[in-house]
This record gives C-alpha cells, sequence and structure tokens, in this order.
C-alpha cells in the first residue's frame, strides 16, 4: 500500500520542521518527504489541505483494563479510543488483574494488541510479584517478552530497602523504572490535596510533602544506585523543583505530568464532582502554574492522558467512595495543543511534548517523520473546535473532568505502520 | 454541572435542598431563624402539631447511625404534620451492597416528597440530590466531616435566642475541627450572619490546613482563645480520635483543651456554652461547666426542633 499524503503542514518536533511538505509512504515506511521518490505511484492519496501532519502520538500512561477490568473497558474499545486520539504508541501500566508481572500475560497483551493492527503496545512490567511490595519480578524475562520499563503503578511501596534493591537490580541491567512519587503513609485515606478546598468540603486530604518525600526517597535511591528513573503523574510545585535540581545535578531523571493536571486544580471538584477524584489529587492553581511551566521549560519531558476508563457504577459515588481516574486518550492532542497555545509556545514545541520527547523517555524508536521511519502517523485539524461529550468517546470508560469543554483540534486521520487506523 | 449553579438554590434563588450553609445568602439564614421563632411558640402549645406538612411523606435515610439527630428531625417532622419513614441504611440496603442512589431511586419510587440524609462521605447529599426528581428536597443531616447545617442553625439560634446581635460578638470554637461537620456549619453560618470575630482553638492535629480561609482566627492555647469571647462552641471528641496519631490520650486533651470553669473565667462572664452533643464529659467539658448556668447545652436541643421544622417547611413551600 503507497499512500501520498499531500498538501498538509507538516510538523516534526525531532527535526524542527515545519513546512507544506507531502509525505510518501510505501511499504510501511516513510520514504520520502517533500518530492516522490523515483517511479513514485500512491494507490492512495490523502488530502491534507488545512490540516497539520505529525509524528504519531505518544502516551506514556494508558490503561487498557485486560486483564481483569474488562467490565471497565476492553483491549478493543480502548485501541479503538487511542486510534481516535491519533496515538500510535503507549505505554500501559502493570495495574491490571493479575499485574503485569509474568512474561506470559504480558506477551498475551502484545499478542492480542498486535491481533488488532492499531497502536503499538508498550507494556510497563510490574516491579514487584503481584504488585505487592516484596519480591522483585524477572526483570529480564519480562523484558525479553516486551516490558520496556518497570513500575509500581499506583500500588503502595512502603519498603524502602526493597525498593533500593529494586533499583540496584534494574540498574545491572539498565532496565528503566518508572516510579510515581507518592509516601503511602502520608497519603492514606486521602482523596484530594490539602488544601482551601479539602478543608471547605471536608474531604481526607492527600499533603504535598506525600509526593515530596517519596520524591526525595527515590532521588536519593537513584544517586545511589544509578538506576534510569522516569517519575510518572508529578502534582506539585515542590515536586517539580526537586526534579529540576535533580536534572540540573546530571541525574538520569525524566518526568511526566497527565492533562488533568495541566489544565485542573482542586477547584474543579467544584461540588464535589467525583470526576476530579483523580490519583495524584488534583492541587492548587499555584502548583498547575508550575507544572504547565515546567512542561513549556522541558523540567517535565512529556504529557500523558494518564487514561483510565472506569465504569459509571465506580464513579457515581460519594466522591470518597468513587474510583479514581478519568478516561482521556482521546483528548491528549486538544489538551496539549490548548496548554501550547496558552502558553505561548510554538505548534512543533506543543507536539513535541506527546510525540518525540515521550518516545525518548520511552526509548523506541518513534514520533519523528523521517524517511526511513515507520509511517505513525496523525492528520489532524488544528482549527476545528468541538465539544468533549460522553456518547461522542469511543472508549468505554465515559468519566472525564472535561465533559462540556470545548476544544480544539480534531483528529481526522491516524496512521501506523503505513495503514489508516481511523479516519473521520 | 458540578461548578455552573448551587445545588442548593432553585431558579429563582429560593431553598430547593439544604446542604450545606456555605454559599446561602444571609437573607436566607434569617427567614431560617424567623421562622424558626414562629415555631418555638407551636413546640410550647399543649397541641403541639400545625398541619403544615400534612400529607407530605418525608424520608429519614440514615446512612450512618444516629439517634438524637434522627429524632429531632423525626419530631419536627410529626410537628408539621407529615408522614416519617424512618430507614437505618447502614443495616439494611447498603450491607446487601446496594448503591446509594439505588436506594435512593427506590425510595423516590414510592412517592418521597423529601429526603433527610446522614451518610458517612462528605458530598453524598450532593450526589442524592443531583439524580432525584425536581419535586423532591433534600437536607443533609450530616455528611462526613463536610456539613451539617442544620444544626450550625440551631447553634446560630441560640446564640441570638442569648445574644441578640451578631455583630458585636466574639465567638471561639473549641476541639476537633478537622473532623467535625459541625464546626465547618457553624463556621459559614457566623461568617454569614456577620461575626466580627470568630476563633478556632485546637492542636495542630485536629485543625485542617489553611483552615484561616474560612475567615477564623487560630488559636492552639486555650486561655488566649477564650479570653473574653462572648460565646464558647464546644466540639464532640470522636472516641477513634481520643488516642493514636491525631491525640496521645483523652486526659491529656483535656488537661489542654477540656473546658474547665477556670478557663471560662477567662471569657466574659456572660458568656454562653454550646455543645452539639452527646456530650464527653471529663474529656471535652467539664461536668460542672455543661451542667452550670452559663451553659445552654438543653435549649440548643429544644431549638434544635423549631430550626428543622423552619427548614423543612421553607423547602416544602418553595
Amino acid at each position: 500500500m503507497k499512500i501520498h499524503i499531500k498538501n498538509g503542514r507538516l510538523i516534526d518536533p525531532a527535526s524542527g520542521t515545519d513546512a507544506q511538505q507531502d509525505v510518501f509512504i510505501a511499504a510501511g515506511k516513510i520514504v520520502a518527504i517533500g518530492a516522490p521518490p523515483q517511479g513514485y505511484n500512491a494507490n492512495r492519496t490523502l488530502d491534507a489541505s488545512g490540516l497539520v501532519v505529525c509524528p504519531g502520538l505518544v502516551d506514556l500512561a494508558v490503561r487498557l483494563r485486560e486483564p481483569g477490568f474488562e467490565y471497565m473497558a476492553t483491549l478493543e474499545s480502548e485501541m479503538d479510543a487511542a486510534a481516535a486520539g491519533g496515538v500510535t504508541s503507549l505505554a500501559c501500566p502493570p495495574d491490571t488483574d493479575p499485574p503485569l508481572d509474568e512474561p506470559g500475560l504480558v506477551e498475551m497483551l502484545k499478542f492480542r494488541a498486535k491481533n488488532l493492527n492499531q497502536a503499538r503496545v508498550y507494556p510497563i512490567g510490574a516491579l514487584t510479584v503481584g504488585l505487592k511490595g516484596t519480591h522483585l519480578t524477572e526483570m529480564a524475562e519480562l523484558t525479553d517478552a516486551g516490558c520496556v520499563a518497570f513500575s509500581h503503578a499506583d500500588a503502595p511501596l512502603t519498603d524502602t530497602q526493597l525498593l533500593l534493591r529494586a533499583l540496584q537490580y534494574a540498574a545491572t541491567f539498565d532496565f528503566p523504572v518508572w516510579l510515581r512519587p507518592q509516601d503511602a503513609g502520608l497519603a492514606r485515606g486521602g482523596v484530594a490535596h490539602d488544601g482551601q478546598v479539602a478543608t471547605r468540603l471536608g474531604l481526607a486530604a492527600i499533603p504535598v510533602c506525600a509526593e515530596t518525600v517519596a520524591l526525595s526517597a527515590i532521588l536519593l535511591l537513584a544517586r545511589e544506585t544509578g538506576a534510569r528513573i522516569h517519575l510518572c503523574r508529578l502534582s506539585s510545585a515542590e515536586g517539580i523543583d526537586m526534579v529540576r535540581q535533580a536534572k540540573h545535578l546530571g541525574l538520569k531523571v525524566s518526568c511526566d505530568i497527565a492533562i488533568h493536571h495541566a489544565h485542573l486544580s482542586e477547584m474543579d471538584i467544584g461540588y464535589f464532582d467525583p470526576n476530579c477524584n483523580l490519583t495524584p489529587p488534583l492541587r492548587s492553581q499555584r502548583d498547575r502554574d508550575a507544572l504547565r511551566a515546567a512542561l513549556a521549560d522541558g523540567t517535565v519531558d512529556a504529557l500523558c492522558s494518564d487514561h483510565a476508563p472506569v465504569d459509571d457504577d465506580a464513579k457515581q459515588l460519594p466522591f470518597g467512595e468513587a474510583e479514581t481516574g478519568a478516561t482521556g486518550v482521546e483528548l491528549l492532542l486538544p489538551l496539549a495543543l490548548k496548554w501550547a497555545e496558552e502558553s505561548r509556545l510554538p505548534l512543533a514545541q506543543g507536539l513535541a511534548r506527546i510525540t518525540s520527547d515521550p518516545a525518548r523517555v520511552l526509548g523506541i524508536n518513534a514520533g519523528r517523520l523521517t524517511p526511513g521511519a515507520s509511517a505513525d502517523i496523525c492528520i489532524f485539524d488544528p482549527e476545528r473546535y468541538w465539544k468533549v461529550e460522553a456518547k461522542a468517546l469511543k472508549s468505554q470508560g465515559k468519566n472525564t473532568p472535561f465533559i462540556g469543554f470545548e476544544v480544539k483540534g480534531k483528529i481526522r486521520c491516524t496512521l501506523v505502520e503505513g495503514q489508516v487506523v481511523y479516519e473521520c | 454541572m458540578f461548578l455552573s449553579s448551587n445545588p442548593q438554590l432553585n431558579k429563582h434563588g429560593e431553598l430547593h435542598h439544604l446542604l450545606s450553609i456555605e454559599g446561602l445568602p444571609a437573607a436566607i439564614l434569617w427567614q431560617i431563624l424567623d421562622t424558626a421563632q414562629s415555631f418555638v411558640g407551636v413546640t410550647q402549645r399543649e397541641v403541639k402539631k400545625v398541619p403544615l406538612l400534612r400529607g407530605k411523606a418525608i424520608f429519614n435515610l440514615f446512612f450512618e447511625p444516629s439517634t438524637r439527630t434522627r429524632t429531632t428531625f423525626e419530631i419536627a417532622a410529626k410537628r408539621l404534620s407529615a408522614d416519617v419513614i424512618n430507614l437505618a441504611v447502614n443495616v439494611s440496603s447498603q450491607s446487601k451492597g446496594e448503591s446509594v442512589l439505588d436506594t435512593v431511586a427506590n425510595l423516590a419510587a414510592m412517592q418521597a416528597d423529601m429526603f433527610i440524609v446522614r451518610h458517612g462521605q462528605s458530598g453524598a447529599p450532593y450526589l442524592i440530590a443531583r439524580h432525584v426528581g425536581e419535586d423532591i428536597h433534600v437536607i443533609n443531616a450530616g455528611d462526613g466531616r463536610h456539613a451539617h447545617p442544620t444544626q450550625g442553625l440551631l447553634d446560630v439560634f441560640t446564640i441570638r435566642h442569648y445574644k441578640k446581635d451578631f455583630r458585636s460578638l466574639r465567638v471561639a470554637i473549641v476541639g476537633d475541627i478537622l473532623h467535625s461537620r459541625v464546626a465547618r456549619s457553624q463556621i459559614h453560618a457566623l461568617t454569614t450572619l456577620g461575626v466580627p470575630e470568630l476563633r478556632v482553638i485546637g492542636p495542630k492535629t485536629l485543625l485542617p490546613s489553611n483552615v484561616d480561609n474560612l475567615g477564623v482566627h487560630v488559636y492552639h492555647d486555650m486561655a488566649k482563645g477564650l479570653k473574653d469571647v462572648d460565646v464558647v462552641m464546644m466540639l464532640r471528641l470522636q472516641n477513634e480520635r481520643m488516642q493514636g496519631s491525631f491525640l496521645p490520650s483523652p486526659q491529656e486533651f483535656f488537661k489542654f483543651y477540656g473546658l474547665t470553669a477556670d478557663k471560662l473565667a477567662l471569657a466574659k462572664p456572660d458568656a454562653i456554652v454550646l455543645h452539639p452533643g452527646p456530650m464527653n464529659r471529663g474529656v471535652e467539658i467539664d461536668s460542672d461547666v455543661a451542667d452550670g448556668s452559663q451553659s445552654v447545652i438543653l435549649p440548643q436541643v429544644t431549638f434544635g426542633i423549631a430550626i428543622r421544622m423552619a427548614v423543612m417547611s421553607i423547602l416544602a413551600g418553595n
């Protein structure tokens, strides 16, 4: 299949390209940009006039809910959602049931995902067996099965000695470790940021120090062990400052934030909106501003959707009993564009945080448009406004605090390995 | 949906549900207090009934055990001639795994006119109010740590009874502010009615962060906090907070934050003492004070019925 994408505005953040150029695809790869190769005859031509052609998006946190949580969402529904969101590579956390702690589970997930011929799935293996925080998993075996990193998802990891050994072991083989910094004791029982909203609404609170105390332990152990660390879903200005300092000192750390924390704050809880019950909690407006600035200056490497589809029954509960998380993979692009526009950044820089930068974090060859690269491409209308509505979302999870938001940037076409997997 | 408008008010700005005192205009609070005043007379008559809510079905929906509050709501509803149905949900459907909204939908289908809701989770009455039909009213009878609006109202009613003008008062709230829905409702009621100086007194483990944002002055020393106050509002200390990570022991709490005659002597000579009950004598309050001449704890209970009658009749009329 040869596809010619013509008249589009091609933006490739990795190379700094932002120009009207055609893309020529053959046998799943980009064969030329600008002028066609000799003798090129397209089977299909996609007219991208007025549209942006950019690398397929790379999302660092998409829960596919399989195995174990099929009542919340299925691989089919969430891979559809990813394609509709322009996402062509995604990392899925190990918090399934059972967790991704055995090679067989990982192989099955990869196999099932591959058969769908949609986004590439990069499983993150469990750091400990059953995410129980007591025994290390067979990291080398899991890597052979397809895991690209190891994490503890949102499960508590209270044993610091075990964390030290996990990092030492991972460092031995140079396996990246992804950690969401949260001290389990300090966060115990909490459901909202320890700030004025939790005080007013009488919600049990999670203080900022739950993040910073854990973060300081992780950063010290990272220095001690030399492990490659990626910090997931930072939420506070203080946490960002610590990462900035660590990077300045030359530590091998990267980090991401979620779309929710880039746009919302504790205020959005309003009158107990359970869609705003998120992990980590939405923090103050000052924290949000610090996260947005850090995403702009590169302290934060990537913006992710932290996609977590939840069924209605688990959300239609009092705030503190509602399941945490929100669906988001279909909102990654428009919310990245919103942040970039509000921060007065060039489109290319905004797109970098959801393409080439997360690809670098993942250590995969994706997120760029160059001849020879796999044709993973996202084509979108940068000026088209649309309203986020539950029934229009492909994801089985309809839970998001962004319902009713008017957003800008509509995916027109998604290609994975030269195949159109979504178009509208 | 969750930010757009105050879910307690109808489109005319009248009270439709009573979920929290926060966000209510002073005029509505005055309306409730004045209406309650007119009901105080009724509760003292020989025939203690008025026909205002005749034929209305009021469901006491208690997801958390309570005797006192449930009883006062029941008495209030009966004095308004309503039919009252008591449901202790914590021992029936919830233990069978039915969700809050299913329980409420079933009761609504039985032609309920009003739900009095108590729930252990902050915000649960909001969830219910969002899902009931337009003609059903919801009254929050205490949700988690969030609010207990009728308690807050009966407290300010009691204060008005003894002190007349809110605008010259110095009021102190003492004890476990962090876990107290009563304290939050008291704070909103008192600030809305124009109390110029409101203090909270307690150890740092029992004060929420940013509590000063609610318009209160924070004290950790009881002697300083009670100095020259007109009103002392004690809070109940829950048993499970008495020892552990919040406090070392009830004895130590009593030593520093228990209200004794000595400490009360620091307040104005005519200061009144309130307590939402049930009291832990010897933990947050000494018996001498609880039963003393400055205590208005029993009148609070009496006024509580008038306040609940007022709230129910106003909601039913809107």
